[in-house]
């Protein structure tokens, strides 16, 4: 089937089967910081953005993205989080890193600054086989204070 | 893994929805959120060949009061029941128990509908439905009916939908203003299914629903008629002579305990 979407700012067309992921779309698409981990909605590596909320790209299919407006890792907008990940060593292999960017994005957009216990809440749904979660607990924490000029 | 091929049709009204699903021959699924009936695609545990993808049907979505009566669209997702200012203001518990449901990019897609349709027993919604006394509104080819919460969850991801009949909304009476809301649940990570969980009512009419524990979310009369003696002794009630399930990681004695300890802590908060 044929479906127009808007990926990253970007009109796009493409050719999907019913079948395939929204995940496997924009990875076919170019996009391939959208990682497939579980494919069933539990590890959070195929995170996306569709119509500004955070979904499973692994749980949506490709077909129901017709003009929908769909951001992946590429196109998320949030140079400060990618940096805190940076600085912090907030990733080790770096598998669930976009999903772990994508999920706390939506969370930093809140409008409030999350303590460690609700940012740990919110990135429950993304797994870092690494065991990385301090580090990304500390960046999302410290940009969380920055955009509201808690802290430097 | 990957699913198996299926074909895919938007339809953009019930009309449609229950027209599309009684031509199909029982080869279709109703698509809602998708949160559950993916999965279960992509582990080839289901092989329909038609998703009938209900998403672009608006009069399935959004919540509004009628009367003494808060309604629930099938289709509303379950971050809009999380930041909804009617159920944070008539339910309580629903408002609690739905922070409890999966994960954010999950409650963005799946729906209330959705997750009573499946009733997975280890859910928080189905168990909830029964606490608030909903009832549940179905369409289908010989036209509407409405099932109480009490009939509508039959077993284990059974329901009393018939064939091509498909969840339009729910009806949810207002509680009593003097009623007390608890909810607790017992997960290995954070928004997991329930190893045991417990949504309850005290008050005038109160109710006690296990979930996680069962092929079904479970009524406790048992506990409700002790509710008033104190948590103890509600503990000690609770799940008297009710047959529990044992899973992969619990048995039924341990599960009956967590429960228990459950149940005695929860109503040691709430008084």
């Amino acid at each position: 089937m044929r479906v127009t979407f808007r990926l990253n700012g970007e009109a796009t067309v493409i050719e999907a089967e019913p079948r395939q992921s929204l995940a496997d779309a924009v990875r076919a698409a170019g996009f391939t910081g959208t990682h497939h981990g579980c494919e069933h909605g539990v590890c959070g590596a195929c995170t996306l953005r569709v119509d500004g909320v955070a979904v499973r790209g692994c749980l949506m299919l490709a077909v129901q993205a017709e003009g929908a407006e769909v951001v992946t890792v590429e196109g998320l907008d949030a140079p400060d989080l990618k940096a805190a990940f940076v600085r912090h060593n907030a990733l080790q292999c770096g598998f669930c890193t976009p999903g772990m960017l994508m999920t706390a994005a939506e969370l930093l957009e809140s409008g409030h600054v999350p303590d460690r216990a609700e940012i740990r809440d919110h990135l429950s749904g993304s797994y870092c086989r690494c065991t990385g979660y301090q580090a990304i607990v500390d960046s999302v924490e410290e940009v969380a204070q920055a955009r509201h000029g808690a802290k430097p | 893994m990957k699913a198996s091929h299926f074909d895919y049709v938007r339809v953009q009204s019930v009309e449609d929805a229950v027209r599309v699903m009684a031509d199909s021959d029982g080869e279709a699924r109703f698509l809602a959120g998708g949160q559950s009936l993916i999965p279960a695609l992509n582990f080839r545990l289901d092989r329909p060949g038609l998703l009938i993808d209900l998403n672009a049907v608006t009069a399935l979505s959004g919540i509004r009061r009628e009367g003494d009566h808060i309604v629930i669209g099938a289709l509303t997702r379950h971050a809009e029941v999380e930041r909804h200012p009617l159920i944070a203001a008539h339910l309580p518990l629903l408002a609690e128990a739905v922070q409890h449901v999966a994960h954010s990019a999950i409650r963005n897609r799946g729906t209330f509908g959705g997750s009573l349709a499946l009733a997975d027993p280890a859910a928080e919604m189905p168990a909830c439905a029964l606490a608030l006394r909903a009832v549940i509104h179905v369409q289908g080819p010989k036209g509407r009916r409405s099932i109480p919460a009490d009939a509508f969850f039959e077993g284990s991801y059974a329901t009393a939908l018939a064939p091509g009949e498909l969840l339009t909304e729910v009806h949810i009476p207002l509680p009593d203003p003097a009623a007390r809301h608890g909810f607790a649940e017992l997960t290995r990570r954070r928004g997991d299914y329930a190893m045991a969980g417990l949504a309850l009512m005290a008050g005038p009419e109160a109710r006690v629903v296990w979930f996680g524990l069962a092929d079904r979310p479970l009524r406790d009369l048992g506990a409700e008629a002790a509710l008033a003696q104190g948590p103890h002794a509600a503990a000690a009630a609770a799940l008297d002579g009710v047959e529990v399930w044992g899973d992969l990681h619990n048995s039924a004695e341990t599960k009956v305990h967590l429960a228990r300890v459950m149940i005695r802590r929860l109503l040691e908060r709430m008084t």
